[in-house]
């Protein structure tokens, strides 16, 4: 049986997909992909359900090799150098490993998660639904926890369909947008103003959870314990120290700090993409244009199959790309769950 | 004659969530009026609401702004709970087993100490408590207790732990909890279930509900680890005493 077997891969890549919906009410939280544009391009170009499970692969390189047949796959998001058996392909296009060969990622270069579709779909026994992985309930299929060097996934012989490309829209570099609230009374004018009004940068000790930001020091009028209520993608909580962070897919259902803000769902994808140490504004609009946005971004992943085009050739040595070193030797176990320090380093 | 209801506070969270906040403190009127609107919800579904997650004083509301804006699911929202509380149906009560102090309760001791009691009066006080599950949350199955007895109030750890044992039953704050999962916790540990509150490829995956009515007791070291077996193994080790 056809087989794509990751032969070496970095920390922080699981198998992802549109989230696991209907069970936060006990605790559980959705996951999903951190870029979920990215993800449903990924699945459209090779004909998959939008928001299939695909691979999203952490900041550092990976190697994929197709085992016992062709393996027809595409790949989106996170830029970052990839080859076939040495020939280099490109991002938001499908492609075809001939059996035996390896397809390599290099580290990203701009953003962390880049997501690779097969077609066909990943094999697995979803849970309420969903195939996502979330490690710490022990949730996810075909497995449970990050991916690791000898994991394989099942797939169908390759098509012989011709590859195709996307065009996306470009990515919007402007302030990252939010809805102020819901606890934004607990913190005085000049406090929202400052976080309002301050450069952030995301700090090394992210995680798929949430996203630390450096900053100002956002004080609370009335200290920083609230009673616990429920948490959204996007929730901008700010604990006692001051330094507000962004819960991110594997959130905590609820939480019991106030949250000052939160993260627009069109805004998300590129927010999580956001590199350690760049700096970015947030931008504070109100919920009726927030939902206007959401309704075009609905539109925009609904309408995705129109922005597929033929592959035409192209000269794919426009960049002279370096290789970087995939083996992730400067990873340690022990910072496994989270990455931004490591590329850092 | 039923007193007035001051409607809840309708906040956005973000684009496609609403809490709506019955109170800003731990009240069991607000936690009852929270789950007579999640019950509400469940019983007259709004198109557009994908789920709901009951908390102490806020339901928070789940919805696809393609489908539904905030301004009409706010009004709708408030119609539902200012509808005078349907008749609750009677809660399940559940009796949970628990292995007090020891090694399955690292902190009782401490307690009784800091209380000026002994353990046996620390677990017979837990014992004797009426609970209802308010919330879930934090991780799966981690259940959140009101009705505990304000002479067990105590203030969380100063230092939080990093690793608590599964199945932990703790105090903290105003609450008592049941811990399904090992995880970080700032509460005191008192002993330990071998109930599951949440386990894959069981029927039900989750055991409790937020409104369930739960009590507990006492079992010693030896059976605990008897019933934490057969219960690794998919047995339901708790007691269901009405429903």
């Amino acid at each position: 049986m056809t087989q794509l077997i990751v032969t070496s891969i970095g920390p922080v890549s699981s198998v992802q997909d549109g989230g696991r919906h209907g069970a936060q009410r006990y605790g559980l939280t959705p996951s999903g992909a951190m870029d979920r544009l990215a993800l449903a391009a990924a699945n459209c170009l090779v004909g998959n359900a939008l928001f299939a499970a695909c691979v999203e692969v952490g900041p550092f390189g990976a190697t994929f090799k197709a085992h016992e047949g062709a393996v027809r796959l595409a790949l989106t998001g996170a830029p970052r150098s990839a080859d076939i058996g040495g020939r280099s392909v490109a991002f938001e296009t499908s492609m075809t490993i001939p059996a035996g060969e390896t397809l390599t990622l290099g580290f990203a270069r701009r953003g962390a998660f880049s997501y690779l579709a097969i077609e066909g779909g990943i094999a697995g026994e979803p849970m309420f639904g969903s195939l996502a992985v979330n490690a710490r309930a022990g949730l996810g299929s075909p497995y449970p926890r990050p991916l690791q060097a000898g994991d394989g996934f099942g797939v169908k012989a390759a098509s012989t369909a011709n590859e195709r490309r996307i065009e996306l829209p470009a990515v919007a570099d402007g302030p990252i947008r939010l809805v102020m609230g819901p606890q934004d009374d607990e913190f005085a004018d000049e406090a929202k103003a400052l976080f309002l009004d301050s450069d952030w940068k995301i700090s090394a000790t992210s995680d798929r959870m949430g996203y630390r930001l450096e900053g100002p020091v956002i004080r609370h009028l009335h200290g920083h314990n609230i009673v616990s209520d429920g948490t959204v993608d996007g929730s901008i909580q700010v604990p006692g120290n001051g330094a507000p962070i962004v819960l991110m897919p594997d959130r905590g259902t609820s939480g019991g700090y106030p949250k000052i803000a939160t993260v627009i769902s069109v805004d998300l994808g590129r927010f999580a993409q956001i590199p350690a140490g760049t700096g970015f504004r947030f931008k504070a609009i109100g919920v009726a244009e927030a939902q206007d946005e959401a309704r075009k971004f609905a539109g925009l992943v609904r309408n995705l199959p129109d922005r597929l085009r033929a592959l035409e050739t192209v000269d794919l040595n426009i960049e002279a790309l370096h290789h970087v070193n995939v083996a992730g030797s400067a990873v340690s176990a022990h910072d496994a769950g989270t990455w931004h320090g490591m590329m850092r380093d | 004659m039923v007193p007035l209801l001051v409607p809840p506070r309708l906040l956005p969270s973000g684009d496609s969530a609403i809490t709506v906040e019955f109170s800003r403190h731990i009240d069991d009127a607000s936690n009852q009026r929270v789950l007579a609107l999640d019950r509400a919800l469940a019983d007259t579904p709004i198109a557009g609401v994908t789920e709901t997650v009951p908390t102490y004083r806020s339901l928070l509301v789940h919805y696809d702004p393609v489908q539904i804006g905030f301004e009409k699911l706010g009004k709708k929202l408030l119609v539902l709970a200012e509808r005078p509380s349907p008749a609750i149906a009677k809660a399940r009560r559940w009796r949970l087993p628990v292995a007090y102090g020891g090694d399955n309760g690292i902190d009782l001791e401490d307690v009784a100490m800091t209380l000026n009691t002994t353990p046996d009066d620390i677990v017979a006080r837990h014992v004797a408590g009426h609970y209802r599950v308010a919330m879930i949350g934090f991780t799966p199955g981690w259940s959140y207790l009101s009705g505990l007895e304000p002479f067990l109030h105590m203030p969380r750890r100063q230092n939080p732990r990093l690793l608590t044992p599964a199945g932990t039953i703790s105090i903290g704050g105003v609450q008592t909890g049941v811990q399904c999962l090992a995880g970080p916790s700032g509460w005191h540990l008192l002993g330990r279930t071998p109930v599951r509150t949440y386990q894959l490829h069981r029927e039900p995956i989750f055991l409790l509900e937020p409104g369930d009515e739960v009590s507990f007791f006492p079992i010693d070291a030896n059976t605990f680890a008897e019933q934490d077996r057969a219960a690794e193994a998919g047995e339901i080790v708790a007691e269901l005493i009405a429903s």
